[in-house]
């Protein structure tokens, strides 16, 4: 009996390396630690009622973005770990199999577990705000996709230290990735993990294409909507037409492991390359997918900060839903050596440098927008202003890698990793920094501390170029990706400079969390809810902004109206024209969402492990919380009333409406 | 929102202060939800259409699909289409028994269906046909069992929809579920059609 | 809007009220129309492989049309009509999917019978 447990334990936890027992360790002294303060300071009831059944989307943005942050600090972990590996030639600090988890789970974590969120979180803070709405289109179905979110990232996380993680990348090619050549239960954490959050993210795309389309405050036309609006109705079209491909091919590859299907095998008449062919499909546009918001982001700090008009919107816009619509068109660019022929090759090749062209025109806007503005360089626009020529480069060798002749040169060498890390890092990381340092006073009503943050601006930077310029050398002089241990010479300079730019960049994180930490105690509260002399709806309500949002929801008549507006006040005009407060209709908390996506950790566990006795009534508690939502739908609103209103704007402004 | 207490107030202002339809958004946002669904069975017919060929050097479809059940089950499916869409049309004449009645019908079809399709299913697997036999019955019982698990899926929905309604009667809640409900097996009956021309018809020619 | 519990629902009506008896008749028999032709085409051999497949796909696709039309009434609805605008991408991203992935797995066959 003992033996058996100690054989199982053996399997189940993942032994043998000092690394992974000190993760366990912290991972236990962490639980325990935050068990302990929520207990003693009894907050497990505020836990609950604020936070974990919420369906306000101020707060779901705020624990997208917590969340997204220790993603963060978990998948940058991993890059640090395995750029010491690689700093210099023939070292031993990583086995090649833990190596090839780390790099698997690097990718994994960077993408779905850290921009995903990311991008939620600004989504659910500011876009209601913007558009003058006091909630998403559904509430309810917000809460569930964090939580699904959740779900899926503790899944995949947990792989770390029970089971063992995945290894055969971050898209997890079979055949290397099937039962065949991955018997363990690495890649079954891998498909559920991601398939789970997935499920959560298709619904957070159709939840706020809704939102954008018919919960705009009345006389905001589409071509008056802010322009980090666009980018998010752009990012959630593309988000709807991808991610189910994605949910298709990893169920394609999890029948392949559980049942023994022939989808993607080499025997029974399989076709791997089909897997490759697939999940590019839904890959190249969840690259514009993360993308995307932050090309909005910038749009909103470039006229702000210069105090003027973004110039060119109908072309910003027109260039955002042309780069959503042609990102269905290059997936091939990502396998031309598959040797699909001449043919297919000049398509995707053609159409790939087309779609430099909307973000070239997207690029000169920005350019134009603070030509002769009167610029101020606080930290997002300091941000906005490293994105250019970071992304400028990045886009550039990207041509480069379109042209499919020369890809074969590139392909899967480190040309190729610095390329899409400097995309990734300077279009999507920097863009959500620059709108979470930009909206941050909007969240939490304080401003982060700007000397701090620009220590890790800078870090950031030079640790950015000077870890991947070195990259793009190495991987044209023959250094070819996810090799653990390199013993050419020539290679050992350009390592060294890249591994260095890493750690500048890791002390660049710890400067950020030095920021937030020294910002929580020492802040200067702003009281005005307009901190920057903002344009757009969002700057018109409190820092942070009361549960509804708006009192009274403001009739829009222009692009930036309440840059407008404040122009109308300064010249001595008449202010907007409120209407009166009305009890406002609210959507109540619920704890269905956080239940769900409990019992789906649960079957995804189960199906993890092939045990079905743990699967299926994690199933069926799922079907059962979807029953319990279809019958209590109808009873989970209320009204706040106008007294309760006008004390807390009251409070809120002061006094003033 | 019809049960709360505050609910007294005068409509016409909360339209203007942006009060939107719920049923309105509920309509939109399953429409959404089909496209996407739209996607996912796209995929799977790429995968099938591609794999097609790969049988394995071992059972091909023309030797073991049966077309006489699946016709029946074609016209099942395509009458509860119809069935469903007659209780939509009860359902606007307030006529809540008729409508509960064709939806019943409706029900018994997809049952009726479901039925023929696991039949089809224990025959091929008598014939030699899993999921395990190559790439081609892989995709194929991937392909229609997808379309099935909808079907069955559909079934419990609209149990659970018929017993609001005998709870609570008809209101705009109840309404936008049981139209949203036939928008949903209108779908499963136009992705059967796809079903019928590309995996049975393709093959047995 | 708010007055949901009634049951002439008089401003919601308009929007529930698409489609007749009529009209759903109509679809109904086109729908059965279009589903014989092919099966006959294709169970008594009548045409070659190329016609059959192009009769198959013709009627598959106007069925489709159709229960678009006369059942789940597309046409209805107020302007912009943004599920139908949503559809259409739709059905674009899912003819690249399917005829992508065809062409370029037609130069990467393995394992097939053809």
């Amino acid at each position: 009996m003992l033996d058996n447990i100690k054989e199982f334990a053996s399997e189940f936890f993942v032994t043998g390396d000092p690394l992974i027992y000190g993760a366990d360790a912290s991972i236990v002294l962490a639980t325990i630690g935050i068990v302990f303060v929520l207990t003693y300071f009894k907050k497990w009831g505020w836990l609950w009622r604020n936070w974990i059944t919420t369906v306000d989307h101020k707060k779901i943005g705020i624990m997208y973005i917590l969340a997204a942050m220790l993603m963060l600090f978990r998948g940058g972990v991993d890059a640090v770990m395995m750029r010491t590996q690689l700093a210099f030639p023939d070292l031993n600090f990583l086995e090649p199999e833990h190596y090839n988890q780390i790099f698997t789970t690097h990718g994994v974590v960077m993408i779905f577990f850290m921009a995903m969120p990311l991008m939620f979180g600004l989504f659910n803070i500011i876009v209601p705000l913007q558009i003058g709405a006091r909630d998403v289109a559904f509430p309810f179905l917000n809460s569930l996709s964090f939580w699904l979110f959740f779900a899926g990232a503790m899944l995949f996380n947990l792989s770390f230290v029970i089971g063992g993680s995945p290894d055969a990348g971050w898209l997890a090619y079979p055949p290397l990735s099937g039962a065949e050549f991955n018997p363990g239960v690495g890649q079954n954490f891998y498909i559920w993990g991601i398939q789970i959050s997935g499920i959560g993210s298709l619904a957070s795309g159709i939840n706020f294409l809704v939102t954008i389309l018919k919960m705009r405050a009345p006389g905001m036309t589409m071509m008056k909507l802010p322009m980090f609006t666009w980018s998010v109705f752009a990012a959630s079209t593309t988000i709807i037409f991808a991610f189910p491909i994605l949910t298709i091919t990893l169920l394609l590859l999890f029948l392949d492991r559980f049942f023994g299907a022939h989808f993607f095998t080499l025997d029974g008449g399989g076709n791997p390359m089909m897997y490759i062919n697939l999940i590019w499909m839904w890959g190249h546009p969840e690259v514009y997918i993360v993308v995307l918001p932050a090309f909005g982001v910038f749009s909103e700090t470039v006229a702000t900060f210069a105090r003027k008009r973004l110039f060119g919107y109908a072309s910003m816009v027109f260039a955002m839903v042309i780069i959503s619509i042609i990102s269905f068109f290059t997936w091939a660019h990502h396998f031309f050596t598959m040797g699909s022929g001449a043919n297919v090759n000049s398509f995707f090749a053609i159409s790939t440098m087309i779609i430099a062209i909307p973000t070239g025109v997207k690029i000169f806007n920005w350019l134009f927008t603070m030509y002769k503005g009167r610029i101020t360089f606080p930290t997002p626009m300091m941000w906005t202003i490293a994105f250019i020529p970071a992304f400028v480069v990045g886009g550039m060798t990207g041509v480069m890698l379109s042209v499919a002749p020369a890809d074969f040169q590139f392909h899967n060498s480190y040309f190729l990793i610095a390329h899409f890390h400097q995309v990734l890092i300077g279009g999507t990381v920097f863009g959500y920094f620059a709108g979470l340092y930009y909206w941050w006073p909007k969240m939490f009503g304080f401003k982060l501390n700007e000397y701090l943050g620009k220590w890790a601006f800078w870090f950031w930077n030079i640790g950015f170029y000077v870890c991947f310029m070195p990259q793009y050398l190495v991987g044209l002089d023959g250094m070819t990706r996810r090799i653990s241990v390199f013993s050419n010479p020539d290679w050992i300079g350009l390592n060294i400079v890249s591994t260095i730019g890493a750690y500048l960049m890791g002390i660049a994180f710890l400067f950020q969390v030095a920021q937030i930490g020294y910002s929580i105690f020492r802040h200067e509260k702003d009281t005005t809810g307009d901190i920057w002399d903002g344009r757009t709806l969002e700057w018109s309500t409190p820092s942070p902004a009361p549960e509804y949002n708006f009192a009274v929801i403001p009739q829009v008549h222009s692009r930036d109206e309440w840059w407008e507006e404040k122009e109308r006040r300064r010249r001595g005009e008449k202010p907007w024209q409120l209407g009166p407060i009305e009890p406002i209709h609210m959507p109540k908390n619920s704890a269905i969402p956080a239940i769900m996506s409990a019992c789906w950790f649960v079957l995804g566990f189960g199906l993890v492990f092939h045990w079905l006795w743990m699967a299926i009534p994690g199933l069926i508690g799922v079907f059962i919380c979807m029953f319990a939502r279809s019958f209590s739908a109808h009873k989970a609103e209320y009204y706040i009333p106008v007294e309760e209103i006008e004390r807390t704007e009251a409070k809120l402004r002061g006094g003033s409406v | 929102m019809a049960q709360s207490p505050a609910h007294g107030t005068d409509h016409h202002d909360h339209h203007a202060a942006g009060h939107h339809d719920p049923q309105d958004l509920k309509l939109l946002g399953f429409w959404m939800f089909l496209v996407t669904d739209v996607i996912m069975f796209g995929t799977l017919f790429a995968t099938f259409m591609v794999l097609r060929g790969n049988t394995d050097g071992s059972i091909t479809g023309a030797e073991v699909l049966e077309m006489n059940g699946i016709i029946i089950s074609t016209f099942l499916l395509l009458t509860s289409s119809f069935t469903s869409g007659v209780a939509v049309l009860a359902m606007n004449q307030n006529k809540v028994k008729q409508m509960i009645i064709w939806l019943v019908i409706t029900g018994l079809l997809g049952a009726a269906f479901l039925g023929l399709e696991v039949t089809e299913f224990i025959h091929l697997v008598h014939e030699g046909a899993t999921l395990q036999t190559s790439a081609y019955w892989s995709a194929f019982f991937t392909l229609v069992g997808t379309h099935g698990v909808h079907v069955a899926v559909g079934l419990f929905w609209m149990i659970a929809i018929i017993i609001q309604i005998v709870r609570r009667g008809l209101n705009s809640d109840t309404r936008g579920k049981v139209t949203v409900f036939s928008l949903y097996w209108h779908f499963l009956d136009a992705v059967w059609i796809f079903l019928l021309s590309i995996v049975y018809l393709m093959e047995v020619m | 809007m708010a007055d949901h519990n009634n049951t002439h629902n008089s401003h919601g009506g308009e929007r529930h009220e698409h489609g007749s008896i009529k009209s759903y008749i109509i679809g109904y028999i086109i729908s059965i129309v279009l589903t014989i032709i092919p099966l006959v085409v294709v169970l008594n051999d009548m045409m070659g492989r190329t016609a059959t497949i192009a009769v198959i796909m013709v009627t598959a696709a106007l069925q489709f049309l159709v229960q678009l039309i006369f059942f789940m009434h597309v046409r209805d609805g107020e302007q912009p009509r943004w599920n139908l605008i949503t559809l259409v991408f739709g059905i674009l991203v899912l003819l690249t999917v399917v005829i992508g992935s065809i062409w370029i797995m037609g130069n990467n066959q393995i394992g097939t019978r053809m």
